[in-house]
């Protein structure tokens, strides 16, 4: 027989092939939280001077703060004095990274996970920064990036080496004070990859970052900032996976992208944190602050997400439209099953005259799982004929899980056209007892109902990963036939 | 091929189907009539393994084969094709889509390699010309803003394809427009074969002067009350059902 509604909720059985933990020599702090650790972690990252400060003034304010309870989600309450805010693979000595010095076992996680990082087996078209728990432990192709001008490399290293950029522009479209994680972040963070694009280069390669959490007990607070000078372009991709553990980890990270005048930033993320087990017990706590500010006339940030992982996502990545023609975009597929949760959605504020913003979200609960879409858009006086549309969509597959919607739409200039479409649907028992009648298993049917609902938003991803994003929804909603 | 046996079928408590004996041949085509509400479309349905109905009694066979304790996937692997009285909207995933999924899991299934791109967009092309569609309908979403009709023919183009041994088609007819009802008609003539076989679910007498059936069965409330040829379409045409319930019901 076809699959009953029972059974649809039990097609959706998730298998996490990332979840192995790589054994090895750390440097890890104790647990716990105060001044000296700042302290700690700043020397031992060898920073300037200037960014203990900001580290320490970042500190002070987070301890005023209180952890936000506006979002659709539910956790207990984290002790920051419990978890451990550096953990590393024990190096020699400190000084440039060769791969000979890597530990060999952190080089086979990396294989393992698809992403060789050795001369002869990187993939090519595509530099890598692997960040590893708090460091980042190789990038590749930053020679040849360096030849055309472009600088990749850890934000770490970038604190060292680029100094003046960095007082330039970090915390300028984030500030420390921008909310609860984002100061937190700025107190602690300990890599993440940094990027500056020079005037008018097309960047040759895609870039990306590969965050692996491995250590246990660990926050991993990742910092990135890309900065794409006029005219120039550029597309980054991120992709994330941890351990399966039956407690839960933070990962809390800044992003923060600007774009010059003409100058366009793709911004992919494929995030596949753990997101727990079937009765949510573990997974990874993703708080995120990710914000682009395209300050030049003409420029465009695009983000793409594709959420398929952690326990609890919590994030909006979203663009100041600064200058004028300016054009800001938001695609997201956002995936919960189990007993994940997400709230997720975008911000879009138009300023500049002209500007225009795309926001397509497609979110899609399964089992237990709760989905948000938040979203705001915000036309300032200054922006005319400022134009948004939105588009937001739900997938409900089963009969236990859940889709919310919460549109803020804030204009204050007249001629601004703001559009919003919103849909809900089921995956329906005649559906699927549809394809299985064509030949289909319940599986393959389920898997390519939910590839075509997201069909917009992976059309946007560059082509490898968007084929890397259909396996793994696919494999996100694996399980067992009724 | 297919040997029905004292089949009874519930909903929840409620008996639908009770005691319906069938045989069909290789090559035949069956056509089976009836009131709204008879069972029509629940003996399509159990003969296609949807959810949510009791087999209380009786047997189905095909193939030589038990039926009923074949998954549905399996069913349309091994042969048995239903064109839905109500076909379903799959928003976001094409027509052309679908039909090399459910091409390949069938070959899959037989021990064929998966269809070449150009073979396949061959023989796609060569259907859609036999039912005289639009080929934009292989790009668009399945049956997504098609109109009734539309989406009766694009069951048939399906059936077409995926080329099955015994084809259920319930209420193929209801509509389709008078031209249209000749292009199907016509399409599923193409169909016919020694070795395939048909069970029309069917309203009208109009159908079957374009698809001529071996059989007519007639069901009611749940059981087939008279079987014959061609003919008998032609007297419930002229008087209707009330005579064979009446009968039914004094039996
Ligand atoms: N899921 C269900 N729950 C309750 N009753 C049902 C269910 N499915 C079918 N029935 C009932 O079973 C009877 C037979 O329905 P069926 O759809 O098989 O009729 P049909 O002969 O195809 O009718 P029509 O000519 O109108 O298509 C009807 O009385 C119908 O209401
Ligand atoms: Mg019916």
């Amino acid at each position: 027989m076809s699959a009953s509604a029972q059974e649809i909720n039990n097609l959706i059985n998730q298998e996490y092939k990332q979840g192995f933990v790589t054994e090895l020599e750390t440097d890890t702090f104790p647990p716990g939280l105060d001044d000296s650790v700042i302290h700690k972690l700043s020397k031992i990252k060898n920073e300037p001077e200037f960014m203990l400060e900001y580290r320490l003034k970042a500190f002070r304010h987070w301890q005023t703060l209180k952890s936000p309870e506006w979002a659709f989600v539910n956790f207990d309450p984290i002790d920051y004095q419990s978890i451990s805010y550096y953990s590393a693979p024990k190096r020699k000595e400190d000084g440039p990274k060769s791969l000979d010095e890597i530990d060999p076992q952190v080089l086979e996680a990396y294989k393992k996970l698809g992403i060789p990082l050795d001369e002869q087996e990187r993939l090519a078209g595509i530099a890598v920064d692997a960040v590893f728990d708090s460091v980042s432990v190789a990038t590749t192709f930053k020679g040849k990036l360096k030849d055309v001008g472009v600088i990749f490399c850890p934000i770490s290293e970038a604190l060292r080496d680029h100094p003046d950029l960095i007082k330039q522009y970090l915390g300028s479209v984030v500030p420390h004070t921008d909310n609860y994680f984002a100061a937190l972040n700025a107190a602690v963070f300990t890599d993440g990859s940094f990027v500056y694009i020079p005037k008018g280069v097309r960047c040759p390669m895609e870039l990306s970052t590969y965050f692996r959490i491995n250590a246990a007990n660990t926050g991993q607070f990742e910092r990135t900032l890309i900065i794409a000078d006029e005219g120039s372009h550029v597309s980054y991709l991120e992709g994330c996976t941890a351990p399966m553990r039956d407690e839960n980890q933070l990962h809390a990270a800044v992003v923060e992208l600007i774009a010059m005048k003409d100058a366009v930033i793709k911004y992919s993320t494929v995030q596949n944190w753990y997101p727990g087990d079937k009765n949510g017990l573990g997974g990874i706590y993703n708080f995120v602050t990710k914000r682009a500010d395209c300050r030049g006339d003409n420029s465009k940030v695009s983000w793409t997400q594709v959420e398929t992982g952690s326990a609890i996502t919590w994030k909006y990545p979203s663009c100041i439209l600064t200058g004028d023609n300016a054009v800001g975009e938001f695609y997201s597929v956002a995936l919960t099953n189990n007993y994940q949760q997400a709230d997720t959605g975008t911000k879009m504020i138009h300023i500049g005259k002209n500007t225009r913003s795309t926001i397509v979200s497609k979110g899609i609960s399964a089992g237990k799982a709760q989905n948000t879409y938040r979203g705001l858009v915000k036309v300032l006086k200054s922006a005319e004929n400022a134009r948004n549309y939105t588009q937001c969509d739900s997938l409900l597959v089963g009969d236990q899980c859940g889709a919310h919607t919460f549109p803020y739409i804030e204009v204050k200039q007249p001629s601004a056209q703001v559009e919003h479409e919103a849909t809900t649907s089921k995956i329906s028992e005649d559906q699927l007892f549809f394809c299985q009648q064509r030949g289909l298993s319940a599986e393959d049917a389920v898997s390519m109902i939910v590839n075509g609902f997201c069909k917009e938003v992976f059309k946007e991803l560059p082509m490898e990963f968007a084929v890397e994003a259909q396996a793994l929804l696919g494999l996100s909603l694996e399980g067992s036939v009724g | 091929m297919l040997s029905i046996k004292n089949l009874h079928v519930s909903v929840g408590d409620k008996p639908i189907l009770k005691g319906i004996n069938l045989e069909i041949n290789d090559g035949e085509i069956h056509a089976i009539m009836g009131p709204n509400g008879s069972g029509k479309s629940t003996l399509s349905h159990i003969l296609s393994g949807k959810s949510g109905y009791t087999v209380t009694e009786g047997s189905v066979t095909y193939q030589g084969k038990d039926l009923l304790e074949m998954p549905p996937e399996i069913r349309a692997r091994e042969g048995v094709f239903l064109a839905f009285q109500y076909p379903v909207e799959i928003p976001g995933v094409s027509n052309i889509y679908l039909l090399k999924a459910a091409l390949n899991s069938i070959r899959k299934h037989h021990g064929q390699s998966e269809v070449d791109a150009m073979d396949f967009l061959t023989l796609v092309k060569g259907k859609v010309r036999l039912l005289e569609m639009d080929e934009k309908f292989l790009y668009r979403a399945v049956n997504e803003g098609f109109s009734g009709g539309e989406k009766k023919r694009n069951e048939i183009l399906q059936m077409a394809i995926l080329e099955p041994k015994l084809c259920i088609l319930d209420e193929t007819d209801s509509g389709l427009d008078i031209d249209a009802l000749k292009i199907v008609s016509e399409g599923v003539n193409s169909l016919r074969s020694p070795d395939r076989s048909f069970v029309m679910v069917t309203h009208y007498q109009r159908l079957l002067d374009y698809i001529k059936p071996d059989f007519v069965h007639v069901l009611a409330n749940g059981q087939i009350v008279k079987s014959g040829g061609a003919e008998l379409a032609l007297e419930l045409e002229e008087k209707g059902y009330s005579w064979l319930e009446d009968a039914q019901a004094a039996a």
